[in-house]
């Protein structure tokens, strides 16, 4: 399950940042997981725990930021939100939408103390 | 340890040549530390914006930026468990041998069985194993380069572990992903993990000898695929039979390695 070495990347770069920036505790931790990503949230929250423990998130809280899917219509143009990757564009029925936005991965911010 | 970022990694067991075992290498992560200046303790936000893969990423360039520099033309095989990428590599090696330099990376999550194949054909293969891991990074491949001579302008071949999910997510450095689908697996696979097969550049539908013993329609597997990736090439073969081997080698033959000393 790459959940688990996925969580445990995120739990590096807050260590990371613990050390540039100098906190010894978080409280929160805002992930934004784009729904056309490759990650399954609920794996992602069942991983999360134990890849904090023994660090300075222990116990923080998880918010996932759900961003949904959007698509490019490389035949008309028509911008749209999409559920999966191979949506058929909802202006000219074109298949293969280009992804714009909703495969995004990130540590967006941190709640310290 | 890493050159790249001073990270270790001690679950993953690389079998080159030279070394069946290695030690494992000492984490050592005071590397990069300069000690915090601490202050205050209030609360607040911490803005980041990091990507999750920001480390893997970070590894494939560096990877990409070797094989650009010698030519190598690096492939990344992918597809689920049993598809025939062994099968297939082997036969393509036994074409281009004396051709070009040849070199093999095997990822399983055990045993050395693929690697042993393709060392039958003469090709030098280096077998990662990931354990409990379902996908090779660009971190275990970056270790498993020096464990084999590097083909300078030839090809380097990566099968990836047996999963249609998430080695779609990992840039190992290459050049393209190539996604192999047999026969036996069902049309509708494109469908259920598209992500693989828009990350890919080439589909090999393998075992079509096969196909008078299936029901298995070929032209809505392909339609499939190229719901998912308008762009994709597809290539009908049989690693078994032989059949549509000249295609998928013609195809290698027409990639161009973004390198210097472009031989291919
Ligand atoms: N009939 C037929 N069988 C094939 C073909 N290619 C592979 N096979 C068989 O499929 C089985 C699996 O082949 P492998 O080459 O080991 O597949 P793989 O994708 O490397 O498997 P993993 O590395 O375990 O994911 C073997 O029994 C092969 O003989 C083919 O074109 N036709
Ligand atoms: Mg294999
Ligand atoms: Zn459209
Ligand atoms: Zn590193
Ligand atoms: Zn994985």
């Amino acid at each position: 399950m790459h959940e688990m070495s996925l969580a445990q990347n995120v739990r590096e770069i807050i260590e990371q940042a613990s050390l540039d920036q100098g906190f010894r505790h978080v409280k929160t931790v805002w992930l934004e997981i784009g729904r056309l990503s490759c990650v399954e949230q609920e794996a992602m929250r069942f991983c999360f725990g134990a890849a904090m423990q023994g660090g300075v998130a222990e116990g923080a809280r998880l918010e996932i930021i759900d961003t949904p899917g959007r698509g490019l219509c490389r035949k008309c143009g028509h911008e749209a939100e999409i559920e999966n990757v191979y949506d058929a564009c909802p202006q000219c029925g074109n298949y293969g939408m280009q992804l714009v936005a909703g495969d995004a991965m990130r540590v967006k911010e941190l709640e310290v103390e | 340890m890493c050159l790249t970022c001073g990270c270790g990694s001690d679950e993953v067991l690389i079998r080159g040549r030279k070394s069946l075992n290695k030690p494992k290498a000492p984490v050592n992560f005071r590397l990069h530390r300069v000690e915090a200046n601490v202050a205050e303790d209030t609360q607040r936000i911490v803005k980041l914006e990091q990507d999750i893969l920001h480390k893997n990423d970070r590894h494939a360039q560096a990877n990409r930026e070797m094989f650009e520099q010698l030519g190598i033309l690096a492939l990344n095989l992918v597809s689920s468990p049993g598809s025939g990428k062994t099968t297939l590599l082997v036969r393509t090696l036994q074409a281009l041998q004396g051709r070009y330099p040849l070199a093999v990376i095997e990822g399983d999550q055990q045993t050395e069985q693929d690697a042993d194949r393709i060392r039958t054909t003469g090709v030098p293969a280096v077998q990662i194993n990931t354990g409990k891991g379902c996908h090779l990074d660009a971190q275990m491949v970056e270790r498993a380069l020096p464990e084999m001579p590097l083909p300078e302008g030839g090809i380097l071949f990566i099968e990836n572990v047996g999963n249609l999910v998430c080695p779609a997510g990992f840039d190992l450095g290459e050049f393209a992903k190539v996604v192999v689908l047999s026969v036996t697996e069902g049309e509708d696979k494109p469908l259920k993990y598209p992500d693989m097969f828009r990350a890919a550049d080439l589909m090999l539908l393998n075992k079509c000898d096969l196909l008078p013993y299936l029901r298995f329609d070929v032209e809505l597997a392909e339609s499939y695929a190229r719901r998912v990736n308008p762009d994709i090439r597809i290539i009908r073969l049989s690693a078994v039979s032989g059949d549509g081997i000249d295609a998928w080698l013609s195809w290698l033959e027409a990639q161009q390695p973004a390198g210097k000393q472009t031989q291919l």
